[in-house]
């Protein structure tokens, strides 16, 4: 546990030296205003929710989330640094936990400021502060889970650029699986219950009720589940190229 | 002697290709072991399999008794490691490195500052403390590697290639350094400079195609060679026939052999047989008949010629 935080603490350190920190957040935070005011019509809806900002979020994910999880594996195996890594005194687990968090306290951190939108509805009206809270806290979920497949996919390449479109492509696997797009696919051939669990699987879906203020405690089982089966993976395939 | 490293039929197959092919080794305290061997012959390899970094295919390696495959952080806690390059996280500042490195091992607060401090005059890294790594010279990011492989005085130390790119008072430092820490500490170091060899290890292995090939220390690995301890005798060449002929029927001597030097002197060089010292035999020769001479001296050899002489035959690239 401190091993890991300790790993998390260097990790989300590199991040703040290089332009790519700053860059990321304000690009997130220009991307969901624009999103929100312009293509969500967040005045002309005259509503004092945020229910359109944070519909956007699985989007956004979508290509900015990978672009944080592609550097994670990837380039310490570029440059070598993996070797000093895996040659510290620590767990491979202890490895991919510490990595994954400062990624994910990082979005977090992306997240957080994107605050003067709510600050600009509480001006506008009077919003359920208890909704917006808690679809933030969806949406910091959901983001653990995008990244913890960019995580992954990162682990199975050295090459930066393969490992954001491997990680953006299951990504959208993951949040299509609910629409007939993806369903249809497998009605044609695969058993009802199989149907069933990739609908459910489906990161939109989920996500829909959470930005109408709904979050069940099935869907952080969800988010929870696909981070844990994720970074388990990421472990596996550490530890596999070790043996290659 | 204390046996900190301890290699038994340690393989590495990736693929069909075999990278390292049944190694058994002991290293004791005290020991400072030259890993040698073309590129590509498997010392980085064998290397990482000790240092936790690759997994072996088959056999055992152990660090102060601890099994790398069923105890693996127990062994790294052990070891320091220095990867072939140093790689290190070169958006860092040296300090911020070596901190974080303290912290891994367990060091924090003033003991780790204290320990920093302490390394970082031993290696001479003050004037480079506060820069970030990418910007240090080759020399310099060499430096940072062997600071974090010591920083927590392991008993055990694995460098790969520590003083490749580094020129000559630098390489100086480095060996004074291994040195320094010989004595408390059982220490591998990789090279392809044989020089290295003689100067700093007591004991040296040669590796080829994954295999140990020879290991001794610097002289045990000379005898593999002919010529090894043959003595050369420069006579004027009225005298070199007579000379030749009675050194012929010495004792202990194999072979003897004329050449004409460009200076019209002749030299004649004799081989001893197994290495054995035949200069006092070749001494009682020349005075029994006193036989004059300009120049008498012994060939020991070099390193570079017993390594060429057992890896021939072997891959010529990595």
């Amino acid at each position: 546990m401190r091993n890991l935080w300790i790993i998390a603490k260097r990790e989300l350190h590199g991040y703040f030296t290089t332009p790519m920190a700053f860059v990321f957040i304000a690009i997130f935070v220009a991307m969901t205003g624009a999103f929100t005011f312009y293509i969500g019509r967040f005045f002309d809806r005259g509503q004092a929710s945020l229910e359109t900002f944070f519909s956007f979020h699985p989007w956004l994910y979508l290509l900015l989330v990978p672009a944080v999880a592609m550097r994670l594996w990837s380039e310490e195996r570029k440059s070598g640094t993996i070797e000093q890594l895996l040659t510290l005194p620590i767990t491979t687990t202890d490895a991919v936990l510490g990595k994954f968090l400062a990624a994910w306290l990082f979005c977090g951190i992306a997240l957080v400021s994107t605050f003067p939108i709510w600050v600009t509805v509480s001006y506008l009206g009077d919003p359920d502060h208890g909704v917006i809270g808690l679809s933030y806290i969806g949406s910091f979920l959901m983001a653990g889970a995008f990244l913890s497949i960019g995580a992954c996919m990162s682990a199975l390449t050295r090459n930066q650029i393969i490992a954001f479109i491997a990680a953006a492509a299951v990504c959208f696997v993951f949040t299509m699986s609910g629409l007939d797009l993806v369903l249809n696919f497998f009605r044609t051939w695969a058993p009802l219950f199989l149907v069933d669990v990739i609908a459910a699987s489906s990161f939109l879906v989920r996500f829909e009720s959470v930005t109408r203020g709904v979050i069940e405690f099935r869907d952080v089982v969800f988010f929870l589940s696909m981070m844990a089966f994720w970074l388990f993976a990421t472990t596996v395939a550490v530890d596999a190229k070790k043996a290659a | 002697m204390e046996t900190m490293v301890e290699l038994d039929g340690l393989s590495k197959h990736f693929g069909p290709f075999v990278a390292v092919d049944g190694i058994n080794l002991k290293v004791s305290k005290g020991e400072v072991l030259g890993f040698l061997g073309q590129n590509g012959a498997g010392k980085s390899t064998t290397m990482r399999m000790v240092a936790g970094f690759l997994t072996p295919t088959s056999g055992t390696a152990k660090v102060c008794g601890h099994d790398v495959a069923t105890d693996p952080v127990q062994v790294k806690s052990l070891l320091g490691y220095m990867a072939e390059g140093s790689p290190s996280y070169e958006d860092m500042t040296v300090r911020a490195f070596l901190t974080f490195i303290a912290e891994v091992r367990g060091l924090s607060g003033l003991a780790a500052q204290v320990r920093i401090e302490d390394v970082v005059t031993k290696i001479k890294l003050e004037d480079v403390i506060d820069r970030p790594i990418d910007v240090l010279s080759k020399g310099y990011k060499r430096r940072v590697g062997l600071a974090q492989a010591i920083l927590h005085d392991p008993p055990v130390l694995i460098l790969d290639e520590p003083t490749d790119g580094l020129d000559p008072n630098q390489k100086h430092h480095v060996r004074t350094l291994i040195e320094d820490m010989a004595a408390e500490k059982a220490i591998i170091v990789s090279t392809h400079i044989l020089e290295e060899v003689e100067a700093v290890c007591t004991r040296a292995v040669i590796i080829g195609n994954g295999k140990l090939l020879a290991d001794g220390t610097s002289e045990e690995l000379l005898r593999y060679l002919p010529e090894h301890n043959a003595i050369h005798i420069v006579v004027a060449p009225e005298v070199a026939f007579e000379a030749a002929t009675n050194l012929q029927r010495a004792a202990n001597i194999s072979d003897v052999t004329q050449v004409i030097r460009e200076d019209g002197a002749t030299e004649i060089r004799c081989a001893p047989n197994n290495g054995a010292d035949i200069l006092d035999a070749v001494g009682t020769v020349l005075r029994d008949n006193a036989i004059p001479y300009s120049q008498l001296f012994k060939n020991r050899g070099d390193l570079d010629s017993v390594f060429r002489q057992i890896t021939a035959g072997g891959p010529t690239d990595a």
